[in-house]
C-alpha cells in the first residue's frame, strides 16, 4: 500500500515546522512554555500593542543556526526578515515576521534509514537534501464558543523553524523514515524538543506523481498541518492513490491546498490557487539585516554532536555491536553517551554493555519513568538518565564480574535487577548475597569425584559413556546441591568430561 | 513674575526651580491656568490631566527639595504628541479607532523623560496616525495655527507646534515621518529638529511608516531644543534600528562661522512663495555675511522624492495599521459576524479618509504583479536619494532651504485636495529618506505668518545644525516668539 504502482512514481517534499527550543519568544522577551492559562504568556510586544517593536532572540538565531550545521548547510553572512501580510484574529500584527528572500539556514542534507528486511537488519541509507530553513512567529489560537470566538496568544511568537527540503522524497516509508532521522537530529542537538502533544512540530506535505522515468514533476498539492508522523505516511499515502486515480480516470491534478481528517483518514480541499493569499510581503523595516559572525558559527559547531548515522557505524565497526543494539542506543544521545562512558570503565566486552543497556536498562527506565507520546507515536518512550540508580561505572562493574567469571549471566540478571533497586555496586550485592561462583578447582574435583562414585548416578554415566551427551547434565544437579548452587556451572562441566573420559 | 511664566524658556525656567524662586508646582499651575483660557481656543492638547501633573509636579520639587534633582529639565513640563505612548496615558493618534486606548506601557522617551525629571504634560494633537500637513485629519479635534487662529498649524505635530507658540507649555515632542515636526515648527515659529535615523529610540512610538519615523525635539529656542534632544537621545536594545551605546557619537559643532552650506540648485524655484523665498534668502546673506562658504549643490534626483516617500511610507503603513483590528484593543464595530467581518467592519468605522487612503495605496503598491513596478523601483529612488544626498554632504556641512514653500494656509483651503498637500513636505521629505537630521528654524514673517529655514546634514551631524542655528537665533529676535492669544 506504501509502494506506488510501480508505472508511477510518487515525489514528495516535506516543511516542517519546528517549535524552537528556549527560554523567550521570538522577538520578545516573553517567556513560552506549555499549559499556562490562556494569555498568560503575553507581554505588549507579543500582542503587538501599538508602538512596540520587534527585537531578535539571540538564542533562536542561534539555534537555527545548529540546526544549519548539524545538517551540514551553509551558514549565510547575513539573514534578515520579512512581513507576510495577511488578516486573522490569531496573527496579532496582521503580519507574520518570517524570512522570505534571506534565510538563516540554506542547503544541507538529512541522511535517513529505511526500514531493514527484519528488526535486526539494516535497511537501505539515503540523503534527502535540504533547501532551506528559516526562522518565524508562530501565531496564537483561534477558538470558536458558542456564539463567539476566543483567542489565545500564549503561542504567538513563539520560534518556529520552517525546515524545507527538496523534493526527494520518493515513497511514505521515506517521508516517515526522514521525519524520525530529523527529529533525532533536532532533539540530539538541542535545537528543539519535537513533542507533537504540544503541537511543537508540524508539517505541511507536497506530493505529486509523475510516471516512472519522466523528469518533469507533476502538478503538485499541499497537505497543511500534519501533527505526526503517521498522518504524513497517510497523506502520502491517500494522496498518491487519488492522482493516480485521477490521472488514470483522464482528469488532471488541481494545484491546491489541502487539510487532512485523521479520524476519517482522509484529505480535503481547503482553497485551490485562485483563492491563494497575496501575503504582501516586504523587508521588515524594525529589524536590520543580521550579520552571522564566523565566530559564533565556530562557536556553535563545537557544538554540533556526532551525526546519528555516524554514530551507528561506529558502533557496529569499531566497538562490534549487533545493529540491534546499535540502532536503539544511537536514538538517544544521553543513552548513548551513557553506554560510553561504561564502555570507557570496561573497554573489552563492549556488546556485554550494550546488551544490558539497551535491553534491561531501558526496560527498567521505561517502567519507572516513561511517558509515552512525541510526533512518532511508533518510537519508544523517552526515558530519563537523570533518574537512573546504576551509574555508567556500575553497569561496567557488573559485566566484568560475568566476563571474569564471578558470577553466571543468569546471576547477571538476578544482580541488575538488584542494582536498579538499590543502587549499590555489582561486587556489593555479589557479595551480600553469597552469588560469588566457587571457582576452586582442588574443591570441586573432590566433589565431582564423590558424585561420580554415588552408584545413584551410575546409570547416566552409562549412557553418558554409550553416547548420550545429554546424560552428563544428571550429574550437574548433585554437584550443584551441595555447593549450594554456586559451583562454576562451565568448570564443572569442564571436571566432568575430563573424569569421565 | 508668575504671570509670564507661560513666555520664558526651559532653559530659564529651569535656573529659576535651581535656585528656589521657582517650583515646579507653581509653574504647572500657571500654565494649567494658562490651558484653561486658551486651549479651547488654539486646540493644542487633547488630553490634560491635571491632577496627575500636580502630583509629578509635586514629586519633583520634593526631590530637589532632597538633594535629588536629576538635572536640568527637573520639573519642566513637556508635553507628548498622542502617538508617543505613556503609561496610563491616552494613546488615541488622534484616531477614532484608537479612542478608548489608555496605554499600559511607557515608551523609551517618556522612560528618559521620567529618568530627567521632567513632568509629563498631556497629549497633544495631530493628523490621524500622523497622515497629514495640517492636523485636520484629527479625529478629535481641530488645532488652530496660534498666529492666526483661521489658519492651520500645520501638521502632522501640529499640536507639539501650537502648544509652544501658544505658551501652553516650554517643550514638546513630536515626531516626524515626511517633516511632521519641521513643517508644523515653521508655520508656528518654532524650533523643531528630526534626529538622525536611529539616534532615538521608536520604542513607544506608535508606527507610521517605520524606517522614516523619528521622535524629535520642539521648542521656542535652540537651547530648549538642545536640552531636550540630550534628555532623549540614548541606546535602546528595545529597538533593534536604534544606535547601540557606541554608535551614537554627535560630530561635534565646530565653529558655526566656518560652516560650509550648500544651497540646492533650484529648489528656490518651486512654488515657492516670495516672502518665503526673501526671508531664507536673506537668511544665507546672513551666514554668509558671517564667514560661511556658500556654495550651489546639485540634487538630480530630488524631484523624486515626494513619489518615492509615498510609496514607502503608505507601503509600510499599509502593513503597520493592520494590527488595528478590534480584536485585541482599540474600536470594534457594534455590528457582529464571523471574525473576519467584525474585523472588516472595526476597520471601516474607525479609519479616517485619509488613512484609508494611505492605507489602499500601500496595499496596491506591494500586492503582486505591481510591487516590482512600485515598491521596488521606489527602494531604488530611495538608495539614489540617500547616495546623493550624502555625496553633497561630503562637500558642505548644511544643506540650507526654505522648511516649507508656503506660510500656512487656512483651515479647509486644501482638504479636498491630497496631492496639493502632499507637497507641503517637498523639502522635508528627503532628510526621511535619507535618515539624515535636519532643523526648522524661524527666520522671519511673510506677513504675519512665521516662516522658517531648514537645514540638513550628515547622520549625527545634529550639533552643526543646532549651532548653526544657534548663531541665526542670536543675531535675530525670533526666539521665544509666541502668538498674542
Amino acid at each position: 500500500m506504501s509502494t506506488p504502482p510501480s508505472d508511477w512514481e510518487v515525489v514528495i517534499g516535506l516543511e516542517v515546522h519546528v517549535q524552537l527550543h528556549t527560554r523567550a519568544k521570538v522577538f520578545a522577551s516573553s517567556p513560552w512554555g506549555f499549559g499556562k492559562e490562556p494569555n498568560e504568556q503575553v507581554d505588549p510586544v507579543v500582542l503587538g500593542l501599538p508602538g512596540t517593536l520587534p527585537v531578535v532572540n539571540r538564542e533562536a538565531v542561534e539555534k537555527s543556526i545548529l540546526f544549519g550545521l548539524v545538517v551540514g548547510a551553509s551558514v549565510p553572512e547575513h539573514c534578515s526578515w520579512d512581513r507576510k501580510n495577511y488578516f486573522y484574529p490569531d496573527n496579532p500584527k496582521n503580519y507574520q515576521l518570517t524570512q522570505k528572500d534571506f534565510p538563516v539556514v540554506v542547503g544541507g542534507q538529512v541522511e535517513i534509514e529505511l526500514p531493514g528486511a527484519s528488526r535486526n537488519v539494516m535497511g537501505e541509507h539515503k540523503f534527502i537534501r535540504i533547501h532551506h530553513a528559516h526562522l518565524e512567529e508562530d501565531v496564537g489560537k483561534l477558538s470558536h464558543a458558542g456564539s463567539g470566538s476566543l483567542v489565545d496568544y500564549n503561542r504567538a511568537g513563539v520560534p518556529l523553524l520552517e525546515i524545507v527540503t527538496e523534493p526527494d522524497l520518493r515513497s511514505s516509508a521515506e517521508a516517515e523514515a526522514f521525519l524520525r532521522s530529523l527529529v533525532a537530529m533536532l532533539t540530539q542537538a538541542g535545537v528543539a524538543d519535537c513533542d507533537m502533544e504540544k503541537g511543537q512540530l508540524r508539517c505541511d506535505c507536497n506530493v505529486s506523481i509523475r510516471r516512472r522515468g519522466v523528469e518533469k514533476l507533476g502538478t503538485r498539492t499541499e497537505t497543511k498541518n500534519l501533527n505526526s508522523i503517521s498522518s504524513v505516511r497517510d497523506t502520502v499515502i491517500y494522496e498518491t492513490a487519488r492522482q493516480i486515480r485521477e490521472l488514470e480516470a483522464g482528469r488532471s491534478i488541481t494545484q491546491e491546498t489541502r487539510g487532512w481528517n485523521a479520524e476519517l483518514a482522509r484529505g480535503y480541499v481547503l482553497r485551490d490557487k485562485e483563492d491563494a493569499h497575496d501575503y504582501r510581503y516586504f523587508p521588515d523595516p524594525d529589524i536590520p539585516t543580521l550579520k552571522i559572525s564566523r565566530e559564533t558559527v565556530a562557536r556553535l559547531a563545537k557544538q554540533v554532536p556526532e551525526n546519528l548515522y555516524d554514530r551507528q557505524r561506529r558502533y557496529v565497526e569499531k566497538l562490534g555491536l549487533p545493529y540491534t543494539a546499535a540502532s536503539v542506543l544511537v536514538n538517544d544521545r544521553a543513552l548513548a553517551e551513557w553506554f560510553e562512558i561504561a564502555v570507557a570503565a570496561h573497554p573489552t566486552n563492549p556488546s556485554g554493555i550494550a546488551n544490558l543497556v539497551a535491553n534491561d536498562l531501558l526496560r527498567d527506565l521505561a517502567a519507572s519513568t516513561g511517558t509515552a507520546g512525541a510526533f512518532d507515536e511508533a518510537a519508544p518512550a523517552p526515558v530519563s538518565l537523570a533518574s537512573c540508580p546504576i551509574k555508567p561505572a556500575q553497569l561496567a562493574g557488573l559485566v566484568k564480574l560475568t566476563d571474569d567469571g564471578v558470577i553466571s549471566k543468569q546471576q547477571a540478571k538476578e544482580v541488575f535487577t538488584e542494582m536498579f533497586k538499590s543502587g549499590q555496586d555489582a561486587a556489593a550485592i555479589v557479595d551480600a548475597k553469597g552469588l560469588r561462583q566457587n571457582s576452586d578447582t582442588g574443591e570441586l574435583e573432590k566433589i565431582v569425584q564423590e558424585v561420580i562414585a554415588d552408584p545413584a548416578v551410575a546409570k547416566s554415566i552409562a549412557e553418558y559413556r554409550a553416547g548420550n551427551e545429554k546424560a552428563i547434565n544428571a550429574l550437574k544437579g548433585p554437584i550443584m546441591k551441595r555447593t549450594q548452587g554456586k559451583a562454576n556451572p562451565v568448570l564443572i562441566d569442564q571436571l566432568l568430561r575430563k573424569f569421565l573420559a | 513674575m508668575a504671570d509670564a511664566l507661560h513666555t520664558l524658556s526651559a532653559a530659564e525656567l529651569g535656573r529659576r526651580l535651581a535656585a528656589g524662586t521657582l517650583t515646579s508646582r507653581a509653574l504647572c499651575e500657571a500654565l494649567i491656568a494658562r490651558y484653561q483660557t486658551v486651549n479651547d481656543k488654539v486646540g493644542a492638547f487633547t488630553h490634560l490631566d491635571q491632577a496627575d501633573v500636580l502630583a509629578q509636579a509635586d514629586a519633583s520639587d520634593a526631590r530637589r527639595k532632597a538633594g535629588q534633582g536629576r538635572g536640568p529639565l527637573e520639573g519642566i513640563p513637556v508635553a507628548i504628541k498622542d502617538n508617543i505612548a505613556v503609561k496610563g496615558q491616552p494613546l488615541t493618534c488622534s484616531s477614532k479607532m484608537l479612542a478608548s486606548l489608555v496605554s499600559p506601557y511607557d515608551s523609551h522617551v517618556a522612560e528618559r523623560l521620567r529618568a530627567a525629571g521632567a513632568i509629563l504634560y498631556g497629549r497633544l494633537n495631530m493628523d490621524e496616525f500622523a497622515m497629514g500637513s495640517s492636523t485636520e485629519n484629527s479625529a478629535i479635534r481641530k488645532t488652530f495655527n496660534p498666529w492666526d487662529l483661521a489658519r492651520i498649524p500645520g501638521g502632522s505635530s501640529g499640536g507639539s507646534a501650537a502648544a509652544l507658540a501658544a505658551g501652553l507649555v516650554p517643550l514638546s515632542l513630536g515626531s516626524d515621518t515626511g517633516g511632521s515636526i519641521r513643517q508644523p515648527a515653521s508655520h508656528c515659529g518654532v524650533v523643531g529638529l528630526k534626529p538622525t535615523y536611529g539616534l532615538i529610540s521608536r520604542f513607544g512610538l506608535v508606527a507610521f511608516a517605520s524606517s522614516l519615523d523619528q521622535i524629535g525635539p520642539m521648542a521656542r529656542s535652540i537651547e530648549d531644543c538642545e536640552l531636550l534632544l540630550n534628555a532623549l537621545s540614548s541606546a535602546d536594545a528595545r529597538d533593534m534600528t536604534c544606535f547601540g551605546p557606541s554608535d551614537r557619537g554627535l560630530t561635534p559643532a565646530g565653529d558655526a562661522k566656518k560652516l560650509r552650506i550648500g544651497i540646492p540648485k533650484g529648489f528656490l524655484g518651486k512654488g515657492v512663495a516670495p516672502e518665503v523665498a526673501a526671508a531664507v534668502n536673506a537668511a544665507v546673506d546672513f551666514y554668509r555675511a558671517q564667514g560661511c562658504a556658500i556654495s550651489e549643490v546639485e540634487l538630480p534626483s530630488a524631484d523624486l522624492a515626494v513619489p518615492t516617500y509615498y510609496v514607502v511610507a503608505t507601503a509600510e503603513a499599509s502593513s503597520n495599521l493592520g494590527r488595528y483590528d478590534g480584536v485585541r484593543y482599540g474600536h470594534r464595530s457594534a455590528s457582529a459576524g464571523t471574525p473576519v467581518e467584525m474585523m472588516t467592519a472595526s476597520r471601516s468605522e474607525g479609519f479616517g479618509p485619509e488613512v484609508k487612503r494611505r492605507i489602499l495605496l500601500g496595499t496596491f503598491v506591494l500586492s503582486a504583479g505591481y510591487a516590482d513596478a512600485y515598491y521596488v523601483r521606489a527602494l531604488r529612488a530611495r538608495a539614489k536619494i540617500r547616495a546623493e544626498y550624502l555625496s553633497a554632504l561630503a562637500g558642505v556641512d548644511v544643506l540650507l532651504t526654505p522648511t516649507v514653500p508656503t506660510p500656512a494656509f487656512k483651515v479647509g483651503e486644501k482638504a479636498s485636495d491630497p496631492l496639493q498637500l502632499y507637497l507641503e513636505d517637498i523639502f522635508t521629505i528627503p532628510a526621511n529618506l535619507a535618515g539624515l537630521p535636519a532643523i526648522s528654524v524661524p527666520c522671519g514673517k511673510s506677513g504675519h505668518l512665521p516662516v522658517g529655514f531648514h537645514l540638513v546634514g550628515a547622520p549625527l551631524s545634529e550639533a552643526k545644525l543646532l549651532a548653526a542655528g544657534r548663531l541665526f537665533e542670536a543675531a535675530h529676535g525670533f526666539a521665544h516668539q509666541q502668538a498674542a492669544l
